[in-house]
């Protein structure tokens, strides 16, 4: 552009395209001033009130009963829900990408669906069909195996909320590489249960792992649905989260916070490994989250 | 139709990928929702009316609607700029800016909630600051639009980014070659592009705003009729095991949710007529 002209740039050169310098700084200046109060203040809030009686109290707070409980709760919830919404999602997904069928729109509108619905109506859901006033779940609780306020309901919520992780992740990178590498394979004569193992998951193991990662934070991290169908009960079905409110409306400033700082450490983590996926996988990612 | 209903295919795992996906989508998904429209339905159009049909119920969600709405204009406008800056702009810390944006994804809701009480509340950070102007911030509806902006932040610029990245830059050469000063280009040229995507992440932040409760509950201080908002409203009904009134309220905020649903389907159809991708 500015080297068409032969006596060098005038003096207040400005590029047909692009903002001048002011307009771009000021808009910089803007990004960084909201995010840092929107997004890094409370980020920071955290681990302040957390640590405000020391690094010890904080500790100590997450070594009680209380918290370590819903530590152990958090973690095992997490490993049933995700490995399962993993495998549904990589079901999904497959049935979506590799045939063609009626209804396929309608079926991934179907999975979308916990998106738009408000995580306390899902929990509501659950209460209405599982709860021991219903048909099913007053049979369940007759023979010993209840569910909600029980462990399976918090499972069953947590699944519910981050049901399309996984296969929204999954759904455009497949449709990107196509059938044709499996068709190959399978034409040379491979299963297809081998095709799967050595064609389609080496191609989609990043674009997986991605998936699970989201789908990791937020079920470790969902209140909503669950504080509707666990019932909140101390040291059986209170989750990290139902935990730090309990804690915050007992006043327990320090001990709320430090359980905070934990899943806000979790969520940090989670970005991190995201932005890497990002930087080094982009390619077999899908295409929104290349930049 | 002549169509059949699958095609013939040579891939593998047919009955075994429907099969998992259609029985965890009824499980987990379909037949819990099934069962509140299957309760309304006993419950009649009539007895739910009559429940949503009450002060605290509409002032609920009348509160929800317009802070959700306002929250998600504050974040369209704001989310734009994010994807703009993040995009066009080379700048130290730009990475960082980028990977924030997603933090509201990451952060558990109960998390942003006690963490945005503390700042905002009257002894905090910023409800200090606040208090010097006479500006009360936590436990009023300011705190909840505040939560609601908190939560909604990634979605216009997460779904403009990409949109940003495909526009040519040719499009705007011609536009300035052709006399365009810069803001008539953005006005004229730019804006048009990208309206489409920035309506769905509307109406995704939107949608999300309205069904938020974890970080919204501790900020709002939850006076009836003032900072109630209406999913708390369910669970106060569940805790009074007033399960028709529940079901009632969850039945009124699923069927807004499906009219979002729809309208952001809308959208999008809507914009790849137009634009061709997106």
């Amino acid at each position: 552009m500015s080297d068409v002209s032969l006596a060098g740039p005038p003096a207040r050169f400005r590029p047909a395209t692009g903002e001048s310098a002011g307009a771009r700084w000021a808009m910089i200046v803007i990004a960084f001033t909201g995010l840092a109060i929107l997004v890094f203040a409370p980020l920071v809030a955290v681990f302040v009130v957390a640590l405000a009686d020391g690094v010890a109290a904080s500790l100590q707070s997450l070594a009680s009963r209380d918290a370590r409980d819903a530590i152990r709760l958090t973690l095992t919830i997490a490993a049933i829900s995700v490995p399962l919404n993993a495998a549904f999602g990589i079901a999904a997904a497959w049935l979506i990408t590799k045939f063609d069928f009626r209804g396929k729109a309608f079926l991934i509108t179907l999975i979308d669906l916990p998106f738009s619905v408000s995580p306390v109506v899902a929990g509501l859901c659950i209460v209405l069909m599982f709860g021991a006033n219903s048909a099913i779940g007053g049979w369940l609780v007759a023979n010993g195996f209840p569910i909600v306020f029980a462990m399976p309901g918090i499972i069953l919520a947590t699944m519910f909320v981050t049901f399309p992780f996984v296969a929204r992740e999954l759904i455009p990178v497949m449709i990107e590489q196509g059938r044709a590498e499996e068709e190959a394979a399978l034409t040379l004569g491979a299963s297809g249960w081998r095709v799967f193992r050595t064609v389609t998951l080496p191609n989609i193991r990043w674009a997986l792992l991605y998936g699970v990662l989201l789908c990791n934070a937020r079920a470790m991290g969902e209140f909503g649905a669950v504080a509707v169908v666990s019932g909140k009960i101390r040291g059986q079905t209170a989750t990290m989260p139902t935990t730090i409110e309990m804690l915050y409306q007992e006043y327990l400033s320090v001990a709320a916070f430090s359980l905070a700082a934990v899943l806000a450490l979790l969520a940090l983590v989670t970005l991190l490994l995201k932005t890497a996926l990002e930087i080094r996988h982009a390619d077999q990612l899908a295409a929104t989250h290349r930049h | 139709m002549g169509r059949p209903l699958i095609h013939r295919s040579p891939m593998p795992g047919l009955g075994l990928s429907m099969g998992i996906t259609l029985t965890m989508l009824s499980l987990v998904v379909l037949l819990p929702i099934g069962t509140l429209l299957l309760k309304g339905a006993n419950y009649g159009l009539a007895g739910i009316w009559e429940t949503v049909n009450r002060e605290r119920v509409w002032a609920a969600l009348y509160l929800s609607f317009r802070l959700s709405l306002l929250a998600a204009i504050f974040n369209l406008v704001f989310g734009v700029l994010l994807a703009w800056v993040l995009v066009r702009y080379r700048f130290p810390g730009r990475r960082i800016l980028d990977a924030a944006v997603d933090l509201p994804f990451a952060l558990p809701t109960a998390v942003a909630g006690i963490s945005l009480t503390a700042l905002y509340a009257p002894n905090g950070a910023f409800g200090q600051l606040a208090a010097e102007i006479g500006w009360k911030i936590a436990y009023t509806q300011w705190g909840i639009f505040i939560a609601l902006v908190f939560v909604g932040l990634p979605f216009v610029t997460r779904t403009v980014q990409p949109v940003v990245e495909e526009i040519e830059r040719e499009v705007e050469e011609v536009s300035a070659t052709l006399g365009a000063t810069r803001l008539h280009t953005l006005r004229h040229v730019i804006l048009p592009m990208l309206t489409p995507a920035a309506l769905t992440g509307f109406a995704l932040a939107l949608a999300r705003a309205v069904g938020e409760y974890g970080s919204v509950i501790f900020i709002a201080g939850n006076i009836p009729l003032v900072t109630e908002i209406a999913p708390l409203l369910i669970i106060i009904q569940l805790e009074e095991f007033n399960y028709d009134a529940a079901a009632a309220i969850g039945i009124a905020m699923l069927l807004i949710s499906f009219a979002m649903l729809l309208l952001i389907n809308l959208i999008q159809v809507w914009s790849r007529r137009r634009i061709g991708y997106v």
